[in-house]
């Protein structure tokens, strides 16, 4: 077993280096400029534009920056922002705790509808509740959230005025209030994320124990004479959760990720919007902090839901 | 120049009290000429520049509650001398401020000066060479210490030294900054200087305190704890700062103007767009104020029938603009398109460039797109007034146009597109992605359709049209195309900037990498000359003689055509009173602000 975790990191090795040099060609070769807003100000010249490029390495050959920048990332140093004039980390750091709060209630949401509907689904194939869960699941994951997000703000923040679309980390109340306060600003960002995953997830939810209920000793339960809550709960459902599990861990990445285009639109200062205004910045060293950090949290979960899957079902070895 | 001993006569009646202030500032707007530079015009001539009485009401410190501000682009970085954008001068004014800053009238107002400098009081050397700021007494950085001329010959310092690399090196570059005593500083300038109110004025020369910065000098510039926790000497000190989200403020309880601020909190939320910037401000009254609200005029009208807030605007000099490529853009020379050594094919008819400006149709540019946001212009300059030319005009007539072509030779050819000598009337028009070129595109395509014009469109994302990319052809200064539209913002109450780019020594080719600011190509004699008389005119009237004269060239040339001269529009919430200046950064009157109870 630890053989086989070596061996996977071993290889995790070269090909997260692969990532991250394509990576970073690309965004050398995408066109742009993070001074460019100084070209229009009249009062830069553009022979100060030059020294800024000058004095922040781009114009070094590509290989040399590439070098320069796996060196110190090797370091633990993530790089300086072009555009805050600060380091990478804790710009990245600063909003880690809003991605999760944010993303995680919203996995968690999906979870807590998907579970129990997918699985009552199951056990009653084509019943009223199914088709009506089937016909909502569709309609769920055919909508997009920025549909769905802009939606929500006009009937619940313009129409009938409950709820604040303007995520602010910092409010000023206090103990209960402030509670109070981080989970009514919450609401529509989770709901719109919650019910777009819960949507898909009670698909698979529902397939993966429709699998396993008409396995022989699911059956062989029923005939001992065990009561329908027992056999679903205690028999069927451990080894239909089997897959669902390494789903839910390669997942994860996706949380630390953040929703680029929800958190856009709520003002969610997430993980997302950091890399989606850096990206219209032209601010390099955050894009790739961003994307290699989450590159390396998929290879990472990859690697968990392999050595969770064999560990949730002994049929399966790891060499 | 008659004018110019004329206007000298009026000065001395102003000083002699033989004529009123504003009998005066009347005369110089009958002879077109007002606003900023009018009073500029004052202080050089020895009349010490008036400020614009206060608005101000409240009549204590604080108890304004909190203010709401709502930046959709947020600051990413709270150092004046770093802002690489216009948000992070917002930002950083929230909490550094400068000697004095642009009223909503044009005029200079005190913040850590103790008077605006004139001749009258020996602030302003008679030759234009150098300017005495007298300090104001008694101001406290947030930290207590006290605010002194060694700060500000510190900021010059600091700013100069091109291993800071500072976005200020070009304002602090050419000037020598010297203390006189603890609460005075002159700065000489090299040459004689009319507009002097550049160093130490506005939002993007807000003063840092030298007892924090002065071991983060040059290459350690960077690792300056206070880059993210900013010390200045403004109405709200520091809480919080996390870029391109959040800056929390509270009150400076120790603020050195009575009675102000009134606010007792500060928070400048970023992020988002500008529509729902604007709904979150105007419709849903969650924040006080947004800033820049580029979205289309009739929308928001109708987000202020909920009643919560409004749109205001303020006058500036920005003008959108479409210019014409004076070179090739289709031929290569040398590895570079649109080449010095060529001739446009096309544009090198005055006529075809007259039949164009006369196809713009800029009433329902306004009318469907920018509303009122926007004035139509004949003019490239559109401000301060004073520099605004009087002997331009426009039209919209495709008779006219269809006319000066036909009389030109260009007759239509089989397909509707006019043509001579083998030569297709076919243009391509470039800009930058945003709602409103696109529709003034569209515009000004069907217009030239009509005429016989056969116009190919393109939009460019922002972020490269305007990069400094040598390597990417579709930025505006490769301009390798026929047209191009977006404006330059006048950040300043001055053309000097502006005007400069279109000498023909600042021309962008390959040589330059692009760098030359010139990028129609356009090259005329009497422009050069114009602009170097007046870079070397004190006399302001004269100087402004030779602006006037330079946009009429360019206006008789058809370099450029004014598609809009546009206003700045922002959200505020119906009880807030604002102070907004269209030569300023919003913040920049922040300590006069207040909200009406």
């Amino acid at each position: 077993m630890s053989q086989y975790i070596l061996r996977r990191l071993l290889i995790a090795i070269p090909s997260l280096l692969g990532i991250s040099l394509i990576l970073f060609v690309v965004l050398a070769l995408a066109p742009g400029d993070p001074f460019s807003e100084l070209a229009t100000n009249p009062n830069v010249p553009p022979e100060v534009r030059e020294a800024l490029r000058a004095k922040f390495g781009l114009d070094d050959p590509i290989y040399l920056r590439y070098v320069h920048w796996l060196v110190a990332m090797v370091h633990g140093d993530w790089g300086f922002s072009f555009v805050s004039r600060m380091n990478v980390d804790t710009l990245i750091l600063q909003r880690l705790s809003t991605t999760l709060y944010v993303i995680g209630s919203s996995q968690v949401l999906a979870l807590a509808i998907a579970i129990p509907v997918g699985v009552y689904a199951a056990t009653r194939p084509y019943s009223l509740f199914d088709q009506i869960a089937n016909t909502l699941a569709f309609i769920g994951f055919s909508l997009p959230t920025f549909f769905t997000g802009i939606l929500f703000i006009l009937i619940f923040s313009v129409k009938l005025d409950w709820l604040p679309f303007v995520y602010s980390t910092d409010t000023r109340a206090t103990g209960i209030y402030w509670i109070g306060e981080m989970i009514r600003q919450a609401i529509m960002p989770v709901m719109v994320l919650g019910l777009f995953q819960a949507a898909s997830l009670t698909r698979f939810v529902r397939s993966a124990m429709l699998d396993v209920v008409r396995l022989d000793y699911i059956t062989t339960a029923r005939a001992k004479g065990l009561g329908q809550r027992r056999v679903i709960i205690k028999h069927a459902m451990r080894n239909a959760m089997i897959p669902v599990v390494t789903l839910l861990a390669l997942q994860i990445p996706a949380v630390f990720g953040g929703a680029i285009v929800t958190e856009q639109i709520f003002r969610i200062p997430g993980i997302g919007s950091l890399l989606i205004s850096s990206i219209l910045a032209n601010d390099t060293p955050v894009v790739m902090a961003v994307t290699f950090v989450f590159a390396c949290l998929v290879v990472l979960f990859n690697l968990i839901a392999d050595v969770l899957y064999g560990w949730l079902d002994p049929r399966i070895s790891l060499r | 120049m008659k004018l110019g001993t004329e206007l000298q006569t009026m000065i001395d009646g102003v000083k002699d009290g033989r004529m009123d202030r504003r009998g005066f500032i009347q005369r110089m707007i009958a002879l077109g000429l007002t606003a900023p530079m009018a009073t500029q015009l004052l202080a050089i001539g020895g009349v010490a520049m008036a400020q614009s009485p206060s608005t101000y009401k409240p009549t204590k410190r604080g108890g304004g509650g909190a203010l709401k501000l709502l930046w959709w682009q947020g600051p990413t970085l709270l150092n004046p001398h770093f802002a690489t954008g216009t948000k992070d001068q917002d930002g950083s004014r929230l909490f550094y401020e400068p000697l004095a800053s642009w009223d909503a009238n044009g005029n200079l107002s005190p913040v850590l000066a103790a008077e605006i400098p004139s001749i009258q009081n020996g602030g302003l050397a008679a030759d234009a060479k150098s300017v005495t700021w007298k300090l104001k007494p008694g101001v406290k950085w947030h930290d207590g210490k006290p605010f002194t001329a060694d700060d500000v010959v510190f900021n010059w310092e600091y700013a100069r030294d091109p291993a800071t690399a500072t976005v200020t090196l070009a304002t602090h570059r050419d000037i020598t900054v010297e203390k006189i005593d603890d609460l005075t500083v002159k700065i000489s300038f090299k040459n004689p200087t009319p507009f002097w109110a550049d160093a130490f004025v506005g939002a993007p020369n807000g003063i840092i305190p030298k007892h924090l910065f002065q071991d983060y000098k040059g290459d350690k510039s960077r690792d300056a704890p206070t880059n993210l926790k900013p010390v200045g000497t403004s109405a709200y000190k520091f809480v919080e700062f996390k870029p391109g989200d959040m800056i929390r403020g509270e009150i400076n309880l120790d603020y050195h103007m009575p009675n102000r601020p009134h606010f007792d909190t500060i928070e400048m939320k970023g992020g988002g767009d500008a529509l729902s910037a604007a709904r979150a401000v105007i419709q849903t009254g969650e924040y006080d104020f947004a800033w820049n609200i580029q979205v289309e005029d009739e929308i928001l009208l109708r987000l202020e029938k909920g009643g919560k807030g409004k749109a205001v605007y303020a006058v500036g000099g920005d003008t959108e603009f479409i210019a014409l490529n004076f070179t090739d853009p289709n031929v290569e020379v040398d590895g570079e398109r649109s080449s010095m050594k060529t001739k446009h094919p096309l544009f090198s008819d005055p006529a075809v460039r007259k039949a164009l400006a006369l196809l713009i149709d800029r009433d329902s540019i306004k009318n469907v797109i920018y509303g009122r946001a926007g004035r139509t212009t004949a003019n490239f300059l559109n401000g301060p007034e004073k520099f605004v030319s009087k002997n331009t005009s426009w039209e919209f007539s495709i008779e006219k146009a269809v006319k000066l072509l036909d009389d030109a030779g260009w007759k239509p050819g089989p397909d509707g597109v006019r043509a001579k000598d083998g030569k297709r009337l076919k243009l391509l028009f470039q800009t930058a992605i945003n709602g409103p070129r696109q529709k003034t595109q569209a515009i000004v395509k069907q217009a030239c359709q009509k005429a016989g014009i056969e116009m190919e469109l393109k939009s460019v994302v922002a972020s490269i049209f305007f990069s400094s990319d040598v390597g990417n052809p579709d930025t505006y200064p490769h301009f390798y195309a026929d047209l191009e539209m977006f404006q330059i913002p006048m950040s300043q109450p001055d053309p000097a900037q502006l005007m400069r780019r279109f000498h023909s020594s600042n021309v962008a080719t390959k040589a330059n990498k692009w760098q030359g600011n010139n990028f129609p190509r356009w090259v005329n004699k009497d422009y050069d000359a114009a602009i170097d008389a007046a870079e070397g005119e004190i006399d302001p009237l004269k100087r402004a003689a030779f602006y006037i004269k330079a946009n009429d060239l360019m206006w008789q040339d058809t370099v450029f055509i004014p598609a809009m001269h546009r206003l700045k529009v922002e959200a505020a919430s119906n009880t807030l009173r604002p102070v907004l200046s269209g030569w300023a950064n919003e913040t920049d009157n922040l300590h006069e602000w207040y909200r009406e109870a």
